[in-house]
């Protein structure tokens, strides 16, 4: 019965951690490929987790929780580096499907964006 | 005033339990150790954190936790599915929500909160802290999903954190 219960906590992990890949490849643009490897893998590793828990918390040496400081780091992490990754690629003009509001990415804000033409030139 | 010899009373405990899980142990040394570095932690490292934390809701918060976490597993659903259907199913858009909340705390947990859940990533925050960018993987309709930020994760955050 456990056998089961791991065995499909961990073929829903690699399924989710496997979409999450695969939305790279399929996706249209770097804003949207950005969405793939934050959230469907959070599903997927979280399983792989929980599986982990249930595994050596039922082989009789104790409890094992430390799996939670994993999903912990995960989700201050994941968060963090996508929020760079965009305001880097919304500094750098990156090719977008949708539009980005006229100031976002600037460090200054708020600025028209005719002067900021000029200033590269 | 500020208390010097416990900086961040939140911090303490909650650093505790980090060095416990870590350590995966539950013997009184062990507890002791995580108490005394979560003592010395918040103390040592005060300049990297300039504002006093107070939760003045806890059951507020437990309650957000328990909605960010079901919109995290119905988020995964749904990008899943949107990455499965492909690219023509996806309509993606940037929106720009008015941020009420002040603090640098709040702020990063809103953000956060966006980024795990359906189908939102935070993508800029700008400079005077008031606006926030969020790009969305499929966006119908902006307000509502501007509304549904503020009323879902920006509202209880609030509570939380900078009650006023």
């Amino acid at each position: 019965m456990l056998e089961v219960v791991l065995s499909l906590l961990i073929i829903i992990g690699a399924v989710f951690t496997f979409i999450g890949s695969l939305g790279l490849a399929r996706l249209g643009d770097f804003y949207t490929r950005l969405h793939g490897p934050t959230k469907a893998t959070t599903l997927g590793v979280g399983s792989l987790l929980i599986a982990s828990v249930l595994y050596f918390s039922t082989r009789g040496e104790g409890l094992s929780l430390h799996e939670i400081l994993v999903t912990l780091f995960l989700f201050i992490t994941a968060p963090v580096s996508a929020h760079l990754l965009s305001k880097a690629a919304l500094h750098l003009r990156v090719r977008s499907l949708a539009t980005p509001p006229r100031d976002a990415g600037d460090p200054e804000g708020g600025r028209p964006a005719r002067d900021r033409v000029e200033e590269s030139r | 005033m500020r208390h010097v010899l416990l900086p961040h009373p939140v911090l303490t405990p909650v650093l505790a339990v980090v060095w416990l899980l870590l350590v995966n142990s539950l013997s009184p040394g062990q507890i002791l150790l995580g108490l005394l570095l979560g003592w010395a932690i918040p103390v040592f490292t005060l300049r990297f954190w300039p504002e006093q934390v107070t939760i003045h809701k806890p059951m507020t918060l437990l309650r957000f936790l328990g909605v960010v976490l079901y919109d995290i597993l119905v988020a995964n659903i749904t990008v899943a599915r949107l990455i499965l259907a492909g690219r023509k199913h996806v309509s993606p858009a940037f929106v720009t929500v008015p941020l009420a909340l002040r603090s640098d705390l709040g702020i990063s947990l809103l953000a956060n909160t966006v980024s795990l859940t359906p189908g939102t990533v935070s993508a800029w925050l700008s400079p005077d802290r008031t606006r926030l960018v969020v790009h969305g993987l499929r966006v119908d309709d902006p307000d509502a999903l501007i509304a549904q930020i503020k009323r879902r994760y920006e509202a209880p955050l609030k509570e939380v954190f900078e009650p006023c």
